[in-house]
């Protein structure tokens, strides 16, 4: 529904300098850049308009809160106490005192003015160089008043992008599996969020087990596995409309789907016999291939954001490990050759690097490695941990954690966890109930 | 073929038996602590329930394997035996994993125990016919506890009846 809502987008004033902070991928960024986000001015009567209509007091501080929360968990920035701010925020937007703002160590600021127009929600902002006294950026959108928590994301993601020179991933959501119930027994639902855990939303009621959600990177499908009528099968389910069907015919367990990069396969294995292969349907003609032809189990298939590799787990060497492929299933060549078992191979959507979870010695791993095997770099150590999915600029990872249970069988949970490519910045992401399996859509908005 | 088949799973019985006896007589090195595993296959049978008296409902596995131990394959016989006599009774052979790995590879795994144990049902005269097999990977332990003996219990494939 709020996808299809136009944001309009105007460039103010377009000026070109170069990125701020310069983000390295293989040493992680320890000292992040010092900015302020003033709260979003208001003036009194869109104040009162938008609490009417929202049962917010002040939307502007709204606003800017997501906008610091988001730039805060990305770890590259290090938003400052607004406490410390001398400068009026209506003032701050029309021309800050960069004294003041250097004063308290910012290097950035971010200003901005919230209007309610022909029940509309305007909202302008600027990005600021305080060392350099100019600004860097000026936008305005406007759109329904409901979309305010978007109009953030969508903020950050032009700050992010405007001072790293990469892509943001905070207008974005997360689809996963909520878990309730002893372990035994546990009651699964596939539930969607926004990316910093607002909006939950449960999608099926938990009557049947659910499974391993993937967004289509191009709409607003999501595939699935589901054990409706105790046949576990591959679904698909548009979030828009609910609709649900069944994937393929296949006389047996489809497990593991995800999609094509340009949204229009679905891959996935099929098991029958005691062995795995996978597998490509067609949504448009319906026209399955089977890709891998091999005795042993070959799941958990993902392709290269070009489409034409790609990357999964077999156990056909005796032992999980990663291969990949041309995606004809020609050239099959074992990557992983480290010690220890890997398994969820996941390709970068920058297309460098894959993904992984390891098993080594009682101890399970999320790494990433090149796609040709070399540069194993381990970012994460834990009791239990796995299934690992990109954010949509490559730059984070968003895995499950289990915990150990004590002598009892007691003291069973799972968590969400996202962490930096560079191993740094491990967060838990929190969810109303226990959860896993967790998938990042791409950026809502461009 | 088949009887060939036969022939050699007795071979191999009678070969596991030696093997056995030969552990036994030095002092039971490969058994667990509770005296419930032999290497880290499950032998206990706190979890089992019967499909009729003398016939378990479920076999168990070692990690990452979906070989039939020779309990196992005594267990599956007394199945068959039980299934040529009730002849109306078909079944569901719901395969299980540990824990101890990733999701989506348990859910195949799961797949290849339960079938191992189609396998040698079919071997001793029950049709496919009759047989489903379901893989729950390691979505429905029968043990919550993180350590080698509930897992143990959960690497297991359980015949349950479906009509």
């Amino acid at each position: 529904m709020t996808k299809k809502i136009l944001i309009l987008l105007f460039i103010l004033i377009p000026i070109n300098a170069n990125a701020l902070i310069e983000v390295d991928i293989t040493r992680g960024n320890l000292n992040p850049l010092p900015l302020a986000v003033s709260p979003l001015s208001i003036d009194e009567e869109s104040r009162k308009g938008f609490e009417k209509i929202l049962k917010k007091e002040n939307i502007g501080s709204e606003i800017s809160n997501i906008v610091e929360n988001n730039l805060r968990t990305s770890g590259l920035f290090n938003p400052l106490d607004k406490k410390a701010f001398l400068q009026d925020p209506d003032i701050a937007n029309l021309k800050p005192r960069f004294e003041d703002w250097n004063l308290i160590k910012a290097q950035a600021l971010i200003t901005g003015k919230v209007n309610y127009v022909d029940d509309k929600l305007r909202v302008e902002f600027r990005l600021w160089d305080v060392l350099a006294a100019k600004e860097m950026m000026a936008l305005a959108f406007t759109t329904v008043p409901n979309n305010w928590r978007r109009v953030g994301h969508i903020i950050s993601d032009k700050v992010y992008e405007r001072l790293t020179g990469e892509k943001g991933y905070f207008d974005t959501r997360i689809i996963y599996v909520s878990e309730e119930g002893p372990k035994t027994q546990r009651i699964k639902k596939l539930a969607i969020m926004d990316q910093d855990g607002a909006n939950n939303k449960f999608l099926t009621l938990g009557n049947e087990l659910v499974l391993t959600p993937r967004f289509n990177p191009a709409s607003q499908m999501v595939t699935y596995l589901s054990y409706f009528k105790n046949m576990p099968r591959v679904y698909l389910l548009d979030i828009e409309t609910g609709t649900q069907e069944v994937v393929g015919d296949f006389p047996g367990m489809t497990f593991a789907p995800r999609f094509s990069p340009d949204g229009k396969k679905i891959i996935m294995s099929f098991a029958k016999d005691g062995k795995s292969d996978i597998y490509t349907m067609d949504l448009e003609n319906r026209i399955v291939e089977k890709i891998t032809n091999h005795p042993s189990i070959d799941t958990s298939p993902s392709y290269s954001p070009d489409g034409k590799y790609i990357t999964f787990n077999s156990d056909r060497s005796g032992y999980q490990q990663i291969y990949v492929m041309k995606n004809d299933g020609s050239d099959v060549k074992r990557i992983s050759f480290g010690n220890g078992l890997y398994g969820t191979p996941v390709w970068s959507p920058r297309g460098d690097l894959i993904a992984f979870t390891k098993l080594h010695k009682g101890k399970f791993y999320i790494g990433v490695m090149r796609t040709d095997g070399s540069g194993e770099r381990l970012l994460t150590e834990n009791y239990y941990q796995e299934a690992p999915s990109w954010s949509p600029n490559g730059r984070v990872l968003i895995f499950y954690r289990e915990t150990k249970t004590n002598s009892k069988g007691e003291g069973f949970s799972a968590k969400l966890w996202s962490i930096d490519l560079t191993g740094y910045n491990e967060r838990q992401i929190k969810t109303p109930t226990d959860a896993s399996d967790p998938s990042w859509s791409s950026l809502l908005s461009n | 073929m088949r009887l060939n088949k036969i022939f050699k799973n007795t071979l191999l019985v009678l070969a596991a038996c030696l093997v056995l006896s030969a552990c036994a007589t030095k002092k039971e090195v490969a058994t667990d602590i509770q005296g419930q595993m032999q290497g880290d296959v499950y032998t206990g049978t706190d979890t089992v329930e019967y499909l009729a008296d003398g016939v378990p409902d479920r076999v168990f596995f070692a990690t990452n394997e979906s070989i039939l131990t020779t309990a196992s394959r005594e267990t599956l016989r007394a199945q068959a035996a039980w299934l040529r006599k009730n002849p109306n009774i078909n079944v569901v052979l719901e395969g299980h994993a540990d824990e101890r790995g990733t999701r989506e590879y348990n859910l195949a795994l799961g797949e290849r125990r339960a079938n191992a144990a189609k396998d040698y049902l079919m071997t001793y005269g029950i049709s496919s016919d009759r047989i489903t097999v379901l893989s729950y990977g390691k979505e429905r332990p029968v043990d919550s506890g993180s350590n080698p003996l509930a897992w143990s219990k959960n690497r297991r494939s359980v015949t349950v009846k479906a009509n």
